[in-house]
């Protein structure tokens, strides 16, 4: 699963990415973008803008009307079962978590580890113990996830979408809902496991975030984009994201932090 | 699988007909009618299909994932409702079988009682009672669960893990489901055929059990026994089908979901009546 990153994680040419709930309805038109291995991208973007869509295009969940995405070498269209070892090193956080209901949350996250290395609960226990115990999430392994508060559950899918140990990490608008201490830890959680965290063995990793906010991911070193009608625009640094005269990005920068709860 | 989802299923019931709808006319009301039920059967066909496919290609994979899942369907189509089944195992042999018991031995008529037996409640009524039980305790929570998931995004969740939603959430129920309602048929026939003779004895019948058990084995062959499971497994796996078919593989909101589960429900039935119906041709054939 963690084969050498080929250069380019993630390479869309001309991709018209369609909507996931309409797939004959174009959301964003002719992408061109690349990220290489060990970037940190940021897609800013308000609701409804297609960022979801294109994430899930990234991850091989939906196919582009037109044009290429490939992931790990590997055109999407075509990322079924036999690219299962490609698609499992994505990882995918959701809006909200979508985690399954039915099960607790230490099932949640050993739901991978068991349906793809084929471990019994008991020998997926210990890594799953270390990965909860990891994200604090040791105290609610045994809860199911309508019992536990927006913050937590957020925090239960990042690790049921890491204990695979992807190379790619996308996430969804993964701040929206979380208290300040929460957000916090988030970014700095995500900044160490794009740096090279040793649970998962020290090695950069790939990360992507869709967000309608852009002023929490500021840094010096991750890349920024935007979606604005129907159009992908790579802004480039944050200090391009400053400058930039665009009102659609002026609209992502002037989002009060307050405002997300 | 997504692709092959989005192809088979929501291309042809939602957008297809979102975009392509005939006019609204009274006069169209029977074709868009016909329009619908015929894109709702090739869903359910092509959905069929893919069920079958995907158990004959994953036999074995993720056993261990799997395996705990068929046996917790298994307990919830099944073994979980054989309390219920004897409630309903009393009243039929109480309702049905005394009562026939009873009149035949009135006229004179005991020695048709085996083949009656069997017609009405081995061929036809304990399987058709069961397979009607299941799918209104099971089929609508199989269509809420699956339904609610959907809606949520849980079956995106599960694609984006790798993990094909067919193989985690639908073989479960259809393996679940068939060997529920077999289970729960041969209980219920025995239920009935055994209270329904306390029933007749309590009248003071003149009839042994020896000469009733009798007459019911020598009116059964063993193309009985075969059609008996083939129909059971055949309401099981029909009913899951058309469940998991409207709770996963149409894109929902969560406001559809008990619409949805009603019409999975009557839809179900007018599909067990439809196998049994093809099972009577087969009865009659043979």
């Amino acid at each position: 699963m963690n084969a050498n990153i080929s250069a380019n994680v993630i390479e869309m040419a001309g991709a018209d990415v369609v909507a996931l709930r309409d797939t004959l309805l174009v959301a964003v038109e002719d992408v061109n973008w690349t990220v290489a291995s060990g970037e940190f991208w940021v897609i800013g973007g308000q609701q409804h803008s297609g960022k979801s869509d294109l994430l899930m295009h990234a991850a091989g969940l939906i196919a582009p009307a037109r044009g290429t995405c490939r992931t790990f070498g590997v055109e999407t269209a075509r990322f079924d079962e036999t690219q299962l070892d490609e698609r499992l090193r994505v990882g995918f956080v959701f809006t909200g978590g979508r985690l399954f209901n039915q099960l607790t949350i230490e099932e949640n996250v050993a739901l991978p580890l068991q349906y793809h290395q084929g471990f019994a609960m008991a020998a997926a226990a210990k890594e799953v113990a270390e990965l909860l115990d990891l994200l604090e999430l040791t105290p609610f392994a045994g809860a199911t996830p309508s019992t536990l508060a927006a913050n937590w559950r957020q925090r239960a899918a990042l690790a049921r979408a890491l204990i695979l140990k992807p190379d790619l990490l996308l996430l969804d608008n993964p701040l929206v809902g979380l208290s300040a201490r929460h957000r916090q830890w988030l970014l700095c959680f995500l900044d160490q496991f794009w740096r090279g965290h040793d649970w998962f063995g020290g090695r950069p990793a790939t990360v992507v975030v869709a967000t309608d906010d852009l002023r929490a991911w500021q840094h010096p070193r991750r890349k920024f984009a935007m979606l604005d009608k129907k159009t992908f625009a790579a802004l480039g640094a944050w200090g391009d994201v400053e400058s930039a005269t665009h009102h659609a990005v002026k609209d992502l920068l002037a989002e009060p932090m307050a405002t997300i709860t | 699988m997504r692709g092959k989802l989005a192809k088979a299923f929501e291309l042809a019931n939602t957008q297809v007909y979102r975009h392509v709808p005939l006019p609204k006319s009274s006069a169209n009301f029977l074709r868009r009618k016909l329009f619908r039920a015929l894109l709702t059967l090739q869903g359910q066909g092509a959905f069929a299909l893919i069920t079958l496919a995907v158990a004959l290609k994953k036999f074995g994979t993720a056993r261990g994932v799997v395996r705990p899942r068929m046996l917790q369907e298994i307990f919830r189509s099944g073994v979980a409702l054989l309390p219920m089944f004897l409630f309903v195992a009393l009243a039929l042999g109480f309702l049905v079988v005394g009562q026939t018991v009873s009149a035949l031995a009135k006229v004179g008529a005991t020695g048709y009682l085996g083949s009656t037996m069997v017609i009405v409640i081995v061929r036809e009524l304990g399987p058709l009672l069961a397979a009607t039980l299941v799918l209104t305790r099971v089929g609508t929570a199989n269509v809420i669960e699956l339904g609610t998931a959907r809606a949520l995004g849980e079956v995106e969740a599960l694609e984006a893990l790798g993990i094909d939603p067919v193989h985690y959430l639908i073989l479960p129920r259809v393996v679940g489901m068939a060997l529920g309602i077999f289970g729960l048929t041969v209980y219920l026939i025995l239920g009935a055929l055994v209270s329904g003779y306390l029933f007749a004895f309590m009248q003071d019948v003149a009839l042994t059990p020896r000469d009733y058990l009798k007459q019911i084995a020598e009116a059964l062959d063993w193309l009985d026994f075969a059609l008996l499971a083939l129909k059971t497994v055949s309401f099981g796996f029909f009913i899951a089908i058309v469940t998991c078919y409207h709770g996963l593989a149409q894109p929902l909101r969560l406001e559809d979901v008990s619409r949805v589960a009603v019409r999975a429900v009557t839809q179900g039935i007018l599909v067990c009546v439809l196998v049994d119906a093809l099972f009577i041709v087969l009865y009659l054939v043979t």
